[in-house]
């Protein structure tokens, strides 16, 4: 394995942002859990210092290559991406739980990218928003954009990033098994917003647990 | 009357909140950390808790398998899941335990709210 260390993050920072995130996805699942009527169960999140190659490779090796993204990016005191992964075959079945499945196939087919960006834009909209809050910042986010290609596609979007290779990779898996629909939530960060990062976690820390980090 | 308390979270961040809030409401409480289910297991088998707040999004077993199994184990200790998953199916096996939901995150105000009940049975059950 050629994971770097989180060095630049001590184990508490990598803690709370493990747990930001794991709150925010939770929240996130509730929303779609209500807009699918099924449960949706989802894994521990995994956060990882990486660079780009190696991000995408993870992604490889865990998916197929026709993937579906709902891809949003945030600015704010922090800089990066959020997107929605799931399998191209998916996507249908997923529009179809959405929309109560009684639609006719060619209207599912005709609502697809729609149904796919608004729930997109909901879910990780509800995930920033709860990590927005608890660290007392705000985000702005961009529209959902539906994007198909693979994980090398999704990471290398334009613009480029100025930050050069290594980012802050976190991702989460999530399966509505009455459906048979998995993906992830991947969030990707720039470095630039590392260092910015690492004092708004010093600051949801200290206000978390009610002492500074050492 | 103070009781034991057990905390269970693979976050220690999370344990730090909770650790937080209780000194506010109940500092002499005696407080018990685990960050996993088989940590929290072995702790209960060792000494009885009153109450266990536990964290339903762990690696290893689920907050919900371990809270059925400490519940199992000690028919009367008072048990809240802590989570920011208020799925309708999370909730209702929560409820179907006998466990509290409380959501993540631990807001000082409903840990006071929970833990006020089981004091509430605890005091009564010994008096």
């Amino acid at each position: 394995m050629s994971e770097k260390k989180l060095e630049l993050l001590s184990d508490l920072q990598i803690d709370a942002l493990t747990e930001l995130v794991n709150i925010g996805v939770s929240q996130a699942a509730s929303s779609l859990r209500e807009m699918v009527h099924s449960q949706v169960h989802l894994s521990v999140p995994s956060v990882q210092l990486v660079n780009r190659a190696r991000a995408v490779e993870i992604l490889a090796q865990r998916e197929v290559k026709n993937l579906i993204a709902v891809h949003q990016v945030f600015e704010g005191d922090i800089t990066g991406r959020a997107l929605l992964i799931f399998p191209e075959t998916k996507s249908l079945e997923l529009v179809r739980a959405i929309t109560g499945g009684d639609l006719p196939l060619e209207d599912i087919i005709e609502l697809e990218q729609e149904a796919l960006a608004e729930t997109g834009n909901i879910l990780l909209n509800s995930c920033l928003a709860t990590i927005a809050n608890m660290l007392h910042r705000s985000l702005r986010m961009s529209l959902p954009e539906v994007l198909r290609g693979d994980a090398t596609t999704f990471f290398n979007l334009a613009p480029p990033p100025q930050a050069g290779d290594v980012v802050l990779f976190l991702y989460i898996n999530f399966a509505i098994r009455e459906r048979d629909i998995s993906g992830y939530i991947a969030m990707i960060m720039d470095l630039p917003s590392l260092t910015a990062l690492t004092h708004l976690l010093d600051e949801f820390i200290a206000r978390t647990a009610g002492e500074l980090a050492p | 009357m103070t009781y034991k308390l057990l905390i269970v979270d693979d976050s220690k961040l999370a344990r730090m909140a909770a650790a937080k809030a209780m000194r506010a409401l109940y500092p002499d409480w005696d407080r018990v950390e685990a960050s996993n289910a088989d940590e929290a297991l072995a702790l209960a088998k060792d000494g009885a808790f009153d109450v266990a707040l536990v964290d339903f999004n762990m690696p290893g077993r689920d907050g919900l398998q371990l809270a059925a199994d400490l519940k199992s184990s000690n028919p009367s200790m008072h048990l809240a899941l802590v989570s920011a998953n208020h799925q309708a199916e999370i909730i209702a096996r929560t409820k179907a335990i006998g466990a509290a939901f409380l959501a993540k995150p631990l807001s000082e105000q409903s840990l006071g709210e929970f833990l006020k009940e089981a004091v509430r049975q605890l005091d009564s059950a010994k008096s």
